[in-house]
């Protein structure tokens, strides 16, 4: 157990069936992560994913095993506000300026009103949306209103940042952009984040491990360390051990597709 | 200020088709004598010419122009109205809050708050005068709790409606900031439910003024608009346009109630464009 204390998110023999439709999400799911890691969790859709995202936020609770956050329960890091949550949507809400949106959590931690003045002008220049702060959700774009998402989430400094397919609704270049924007954030932060695709370039891009999940029940297929040096660039994407680990990655789907028997399409 | 002033354009031209429609069905009859649904003469559809006429002449020899016994008489029912309004707002909100946050009071209590709207206002006015009247409270007071009956119900089933319509993540989102329950409820369920809230003002508002000029019918109140309708409904046969002149005067009052919710709505919902009811 002390060993386990260490680590930012730890997951022992997890098991999660949503008791309507008898849906077996996960299947005893043993993970550690470890402190400033960015691991990505990928797989096709019904691998259970983001219900193991849900698990470590506490939104959802394991039917057997246990989740640990910093240490503590995950209940008890979500009381304590020790992670962020950044979901598909960005969930803003349409009522409040970006401004507003992004001292939520600031709010709801009792900061004062110069405090949150003062913090919400950082995270505004740390997402570049300076200029934008008293405009409202719906006059932004996809990106700019993840971004808005983004700063909301890292507002109270987080240890731990959990990511739902944050950029999955967004153009390709938009993705790439937020994806390099997002490393140094991580660079700079030096918190741990827990990141779910769709996307096998985006999970190498960015990841310091990829776990690879198979579906029905979800279990995990394989993890694949990423050894691209740090920080990456827009030329890491060019580098043959890019190609490589996306190969790697995508073997150890199409391995489990297969002896699944099912589509490849999956795969969007 | 371009839209203002189309928007406006556009009210005035609608009143003056209304206007002309009214005119023209009443020549056409009168002209071909036809007889259905009901024959069209002076008496059972004056002319807006009289009509307005009417609303400038003395009511008695020597007396004020009837437009100003009908504008005293709006502004006592309008203050009876909004009373009314205003409480029926209140309770309308605070039950559909209750209903929401209570599964099992919403599964109890649910039908009688329909079943309440199903009881004719007329039969519930004389009790709640007889209830309220004469315990030395104003004489308005019984009429803005009819007013208020009718104003609460749209208010209240529109409040839990509009709490039940935010979005699973939207609430995901709170609980992952460990928000408490009534955090939950100001910050996100409140504002979300403000476009259905407002929609039912908007109809409570008309209600309102309904109830009121209801409820003045078995209070005995003179001074309002219902019971100058009650009185120049005895006079119609000889005076048909002091009658049709008190309907527009009570209609106005009505478009007046709507239009005010809609400022205050303008002013406070501050959601994206496409979600304004």
């Amino acid at each position: 157990m002390s060993t386990e204390a260490a680590a930012a998110v730890s997951l022992a023999g997890v098991t999660k069936i949503f008791e309507r439709g008898q849906t077996h999400a996960l299947d005893e799911i043993d993970l550690e992560i470890a402190p400033g890691e960015l691991v990505s969790l990928i797989g096709p859709s019904g691998c259970g994913k983001s219900t193991l995202l849900r698990l470590v936020a506490d939104l959802v609770e394991p039917t057997a095993g246990t989740i640990t956050v910093a240490g503590k329960s995950a209940h008890r890091a979500r009381l304590d506000r020790d992670y962020a949550m950044v979901f598909q949507e960005a969930v803003l809400y349409d009522w409040r300026t970006v401004a507003k949106n992004i001292a939520l959590p600031l709010e709801l931690a009792g900061w004062s009103r110069g405090e949150r003045q003062r913090r919400v002008g950082e995270m505004v220049e740390l997402v570049e949306l300076t200029g934008f702060e008293k405009h409202h959700p719906w006059q932004l774009s996809g990106g700019m209103q993840m971004r808005v998402a983004i700063a909301r989430a890292l507002s109270l400094d987080p240890k731990l940042l959990l990511m739902d397919e944050p950029f999955g609704a967004l153009d390709e270049m938009t993705r790439e952009r937020l994806n390099l924007e997002l490393l140094q954030i991580w660079e700079q932060s030096g918190c741990t984040v827990l990141f779910v695709t769709h996307s096998i370039t985006e999970a190498v891009f960015l990841s310091t491990r990829v776990v690879v999940m198979s579906p029905r029940p979800g279990r995990i297929a394989g993890i694949v360390e990423i050894d691209l040096p740090q920080p990456r660039t827009f030329d890491t994407r060019e580098e043959p051990r890019f190609f490589e680990l996306v190969t790697e990655v995508r073997e150890l789907l199409r391995g489990h597709l297969a002896a699944h028997g099912a589509p490849e399409e999956e795969l969007a | 200020m371009a839209t203002v002033v189309k928007k406006v354009l556009i009210g005035v031209a609608v009143l003056a088709v209304l206007c002309g429609v009214f005119q023209g069905y009443r020549l056409l009859w009168m002209e071909t004598g036809w007889t259905r649904p009901f024959v069209v003469d002076d008496i059972t559809m004056p002319s807006l010419r009289t009509i307005v006429e009417r609303l400038f002449e003395e009511n008695q020899p020597g007396g004020p122009p009837l437009v100003r016994i009908l504008l005293d008489n709006a502004w006592f029912t309008a203050r009876e109205a909004l009373a009314g309004f205003l409480l029926g707002a209140l309770i309308g909100l605070a039950i559909g809050t209750i209903l929401h946050l209570s599964r099992l009071l919403r599964r109890g209590f649910l039908p009688f708050v329909v079943a309440s709207q199903t009881v004719p206002i007329l039969a519930i006015a004389p009790m709640v005068v007889i209830w309220l009247g004469g315990k030395g409270l104003p004489v308005w007071v019984p009429v803005a709790v009819i007013a208020a009956y009718l104003t609460f119900f749209p208010v209240a089933i529109n409040t839990l409606r509009g709490l039940d319509s935010a979005q699973p993540r939207a609430l995901e989102l709170m609980r992952s900031y460990a928000a408490s329950p009534w955090e939950t409820l100001w910050k996100v369920k409140l504002p979300a439910s403000l476009p259905y809230v407002f929609s039912a003002l908007k109809v409570a508002a008309t209600a309102s003024v309904v109830g009121a000029i209801i409820g003045e019918l078995p209070s005995s109140i003179q001074d309002g608009l219902g019971g100058a309708i009650l009185n120049f409904n005895q006079y119609y046969s000889i005076d048909p346009a002091a009658l049709w002149a008190t309907n527009i005067v009570a209609a106005t009052l009505g478009i007046a109630f709507f239009l005010a919710v809609v400022l205050v709505e303008k002013l406070v919902v501050r959601a994206a464009p496409e979600h304004v009811a």
